[in-house]
C-alpha cells in the first residue's frame, strides 16, 4: 500500500517540472551562488577596495603605500579609473572623500603631511603627530576593520628599519642613554635593513597588529549621522526581493482569468489586450509601491529609519522599482501556461535575482565577478538607488542611471510580455 | 453602415428584457458566409453559412466536438478563421458597433470569484463602456433578471451553480446587446436551475432579442428554438424549425422502440438484420403504419428474443440527427 502511494507520488512529481525544478534546481544553484560568494573558490575571493592619498610622499610614506599595494587582499587605488582612455589626476583628500560618499569604495587612507617624520609609536605619543586618516562608509562593516589592520600590519613589514630606529630611540630616552660604540652599532644595523627593505628583501613579520604603531584617525564619512546603517539597506533589499514575488503573483492573476474564461468575455468587450495588460501593470505598479511606503513607514516608525526627509527620493526611485518589477510580473505570467508553473518559475527566478542582486547580502561583500552579474537584475539596481537616497544623501540628479535601468527594463519587459500574450488574443 | 449599432440604447428606452427598436433593420442580426476554422490538421468549422433572423432564437445543435463552440468564438472575435465572413446588424464580426450589438454568454463560468454579483455586473458593464446611472440602472435590471437582487452584495464563490450560471448569463447581457450568443448555458446544473434559465431566456426571447442558441440537448432546442441547425463535423446538416428537419427526414413515418432481454449482440443481429438501429440497448425502427408494429413482435419472438417492452413514438431532433448521421446525439 505504502509503495503504491509512492509510486504515485513520484510519477506525479515527474510531470510537474515546476516541482522538479524546485526541488532539484534550485538547491544546487543556490549552493552554487553561496560558495562563490563565501569563498568556495579561491581565485575569486573578494578584495577590499581602498583609495589612497599619499600627502607626505616620505621615504616612510612611500613605502607604506608601496606595503598596501603589495597586500593580496587589497585593491589599492591612487586615482580614479581612467575617463576615456584619458589617465585621471590623482586622488586628493577632497576627491578622495567624495569618492567614498559617491560608493566608489568603501574606505580610503590619507596619508598627511609631516607623517614621514614620524611614522610610528610604541606609546602613547600619538596626539602630537600627524595621524592616518581612514574614512569610511558604515554601511561596510568589514572593509574599515581589514583595512586598519592590514595597515599596521604593513607598518611593520614594509618599515623594519624604521621600526628599529624608533625603538632605539625609546631605549636610548628611557635606559639612560647609549654609548657611542652602542650607537654607532645600531646605525649600522639600521643601514643594513634599509638596504635590505630596499632591496625587496623585507621579512615577512608578524607585525604587532591593533595596539597601533601607527596612528590611524578613522571618520565615516557615509552614515555618520545615522542611527541604525542597514535598515535603510534591508528596507530596499528584502522590500524589492518581496515586490517581485507580490508582482507575479499578482500577475498571476491573468493565467486564473485565462483559465477560468474571464479573459476571454473581457477581450470580446471593448477591452482590448493592450488595454487589459496595462491596466494590469498599472495596477501591479500601485500595488507594489504601496507595499514599498509600508515597509519604509515601518522602518521609520520601528527602527528609526530617516524616511520624511528622504521623500521626492524615494517616491521617484519607489515608482521606478515598482514599474519594473510589474513589468516583471507580467512577463513572467505571460510565458506560463498555469499558476502552478509560475509558482515555481518565479520562485526560482526571483531568489536567484535576489541573491546576486543584493537581496539577501550586500553586493559589495561578493566577488567582482558576481557584482557585475548582479547589475542584470532588478534588485540591484533598486537597492543602488535606494542606498543612494538614503545612506549616502545624494542629490536628485545622482539618481538618474537606476532611473534610467529600471524604467528601461520595465519598458522592455512589458513588451515582450505583451508580446507573448497575443497567444491569449486569439485563437 | 451601421452607425445605429453604435448607440447606446437607455434603459427607459426600451421595454424590460428586449430588445432595443433599432434592431428593426435591413441587416439580419448575424450572418456567417463559408467560415472555415482549422486548428492544425483538425477542421472545426468547415464552410458554414447561416443567416440569423430578427428576434429568432435559432439553435445549434450537435454534439460536443461538432465546431458549435469553435463557430460562436469565430462570431465574437475570440477565434479568427482562415476564410469566410461575419456580419452582425450588417457591421464584421470584429468591428466596434458588432461587439456593442453582441453578447456573449460562454460555456465557462467566466466570472470573478473574489467579486459579488453587484461588482462582477459592474466590471462587465463598465467593460463595455457603461457608467453612472446607466451602468447601475443595468446592474439592477440585470440582477432582477436573474433573480439575484436579493444575492447581489454575496461573493459569486459563495453562490449555487445554478445561481453562478444564472449571473454568467447576467454578465452577458449588461450592455444590452441585441443579439445574444449563449453557449450550452445549462452545463452541469440540475433540473430545477436549468428550467429557472429556461424561463429567463423565453423572456428573452418573447422581448423579441434575436438569439443563437448552442447546445446538445435535444429538449432544449426543441422548447427554445425558432429553427435548429444540427452541426456535425464542422458542417450544418440540416436547418429548419424542429417539425421542418422531422418531416424531412423521415415524412409521416413512426418510430418503434422495442427492449428485449437477453445478449446485446443476438439483439443488435437481429434489429440490423430487419432494418433498424440498436439504441442505448434497444431496438429502433422507422415505420410508415402503427400495424408493422405486430409483423416485427411476431419476427422477434420466431427468433427467439424476449421482449420487455415496446413503444410507438413520433420521431424527434434526436432522431433526426441520428438518422443523419447514423451516431447519437451524445456520442
Amino acid at each position: 500500500m505504502i509503495s503504491a502511494i509512492v509510486r504515485t507520488a513520484i510519477v506525479s512529481l515527474r510531470r510537474d517540472r515546476g516541482a522538479l525544478a524546485l526541488s532539484f534546481i534550485l538547491p544546487v544553484v543556490f549552493f552554487s551562488i553561496f560558495a562563490v560568494i563565501f569563498g568556495g573558490r579561491r581565485d575569486s575571493t573578494p578584495k577590499v577596495k581602498v583609495l589612497l592619498v599619499d600627502e607626505d610622499h616620505s621615504g616612510a610614506s612611500q613605502r607604506l603605500v608601496k606595503g598596501l599595494q603589495s597586500e593580496g587582499s587589497l585593491v589599492v587605488k591612487t586615482r580614479p579609473a581612467p575617463v576615456k582612455g584619458a589617465e585621471q589626476p590623482e586622488y586628493t583628500a577632497a576627491t578622495v572623500e567624495a569618492a567614498v560618499k559617491g560608493g566608489t569604495a568603501s574606505v580610503a587612507l590619507i596619508i598627511p603631511h609631516g607623517f614621514g617624520e614620524s611614522p610610528i609609536s610604541f606609546g602613547g605619543d600619538a596626539t602630537n603627530r600627524p595621524s592616518i586618516q581612514l574614512l569610511e562608509d558604515n554601511s561596510d562593516m568589514v572593509a574599515p576593520q581589514v583595512v586598519a589592520g592590514l595597515l599596521q600590519k604593513v607598518a611593520v613589514t614594509s618599515m623594519p628599519d624604521v621600526m628599529a630606529e624608533q625603538g632605539s630611540k625609546y631605549i636610548d630616552h628611557f635606559a639612560g642613554g647609549l654609548t657611542p660604540e652602542q650607537r654607532e652599532r645600531i646605525d649600522q644595523s639600521l643601514g643594513y635593513l634599509r638596504q635590505r627593505q630596499e632591496s625587496g628583501g623585507a621579512s615577512t613579520s608578524s607585525g604587532s597588529g591593533g595596539s597601533g604603531i601607527i596612528a590611524v584617525t578613522a571618520r565615516a564619512v557615509v552614515g555618520e549621522n545615522k542611527n541604525n546603517p542597514m535598515v535603510s539597506f534591508y528596507a530596499a533589499a528584502i522590500g524589492v526581493m518581496f515586490l517581485l514575488f507580490t508582482a507575479s503573483g499578482a500577475a498571476g492573476a491573468l493565467l486564473e482569468e485565462a483559465e477560468n474564461g474571464t479573459l476571454d468575455r473581457v477581450l470580446s468587450s471593448r477591452v482590448t489586450m493592450t488595454s487589459l495588460m496595462l491596466g494590469k501593470l498599472t495596477f501591479n505598479s500601485l500595488l507594489a509601491f504601496s507595499q514599498l511606503v509600508l515597509m519604509f513607514l515601518w522602518g521609520w516608525a520601528v527602527f528609526k529609519l530617516d524616511f520624511w526627509s528622504h521623500i521626492p527620493g524615494f517616491v521617484i526611485m519607489g515608482v521606478c522599482t515598482a514599474f519594473a518589477v510589474a513589468a516583471f510580473g507580467m512577463l513572467l505570467a505571460s510565458v506560463c501556461r498555469t499558476r502552478a508553473q509560475l509558482g515555481a518559475l518565479s520562485t526560482l527566478v526571483i531568489l536567484i535575482m535576489s541573491s546576486i542582486g543584493g537581496s539577501m547580502f550586500p553586493r559589495f561583500l561578493m566577488p567582482e565577478a558576481m557584482q557585475r552579474a548582479g547589475l542584470l537584475t532588478i534588485n540591484a539596481w533598486a537597492i543602488d538607488g535606494f542606498t543612494k537616497v538614503f545612506w549616502r544623501d545624494e542629490p536628485l540628479s545622482h539618481l538618474w542611471p537606476q532611473v534610467l535601468v529600471l524604467i528601461g527594463i520595465g519598458v522592455v519587459l512589458f513588451a515582450i510580455a505583451r508580446r507573448v500574450a497575443r497567444r491569449w488574443e486569439y485563437a | 453602415m451601421g452607425n445605429h449599432i453604435g448607440m447606446m440604447v437607455t434603459f427607459e428606452e426600451i421595454a424590460p428584457l428586449s430588445c432595443p427598436a433599432t434592431s428593426i433593420t435591413s441587416y439580419p442580426p448575424l450572418r456567417v458566409d463559408a467560415l472555415v476554422k482549422r486548428f492544425g490538421p483538425v477542421t472545426a468549422v468547415e464552410g458554414i453559412t447561416l443567416e440569423l433572423r430578427s428576434g429568432e432564437c435559432l439553435g445549434l445543435l450537435g454534439p460536443n466536438g461538432a465546431g458549435k463552440s469553435t463557430l460562436i468564438r469565430s462570431i465574437v472575435g475570440r477565434v479568427i478563421p482562415d476564410s469566410g465572413s461575419i456580419q452582425v446588424f450588417g457591421s464584421p464580426a470584429d468591428s466596434t458597433a458588432a461587439r456593442n450589438a453582441l453578447g456573449w454568454i460562454p460555456q465557462e463560468l467566466a466570472l470573478y470569484p473574489r467579486l459579488t454579483c453587484r461588482e462582477n455586473l459592474q466590471s462587465f458593464g463598465r467593460y463595455h463602456g457603461l457608467s453612472g446611472v446607466l451602468l447601475e440602472q443595468a446592474v439592477a435590471r440585470c440582477l432582477d433578471w436573474s433573480t439575484l437582487t436579493d444575492r447581489g452584495n454575496d461573493l459569486v464563490k459563495n453562490l449555487s451553480g445554478g445561481m453562478k450560471r444564472r449571473l454568467n448569463m447576467a454578465a452577458g447581457l449588461i450592455h444590452e446587446p441585441r443579439l445574444v450568443l449563449m453557449d450550452e448555458p445549462t452545463v452541469g446544473v440540475d433540473p430545477q436551475s436549468r428550467n429557472h434559465i429556461f424561463e429567463m431566456i423565453e423572456k428573452l426571447r418573447d422581448g423579441g432579442m434575436s438569439i443563437t442558441y448552442t447546445t446538445h440537448y435535444m429538449e432544449e432546442a426543441e422548447r427554445l428554438c425558432d429553427r435548429v441547425a444540427i452541426v456535425d463535423h464542422g458542417r450544418i446538416i440540416a436547418l429548419g424549425t424542429n417539425a421542418e428537419l422531422v418531416r424531412k427526414s423521415f415524412g409521416e413515418r413512426s418510430q418503434v422502440l422495442a427492449r428485449f432481454a437477453g445478449a446485446d449482440d443476438r439483439v443488435a443481429t437481429w434489429v440490423t438484420q430487419h432494418g433498424g438501429q440498436p439504441v442505448e440497448g434497444a431496438a429502433q425502427f422507422t415505420i410508415e403504419h402503427p400495424t408493422e408494429i405486430a409483423g416485427l413482435l411476431e419476427d422477434s419472438a420466431r427468433a427467439g428474443l424476449e421482449l420487455l417492452d415496446v413503444s410507438l413514438r413520433k420521431p424527434n431532433l434526436e432522431s433526426v440527427f441520428l438518422h443523419l448521421t447514423g451516431r447519437e446525439l451524445r456520442d
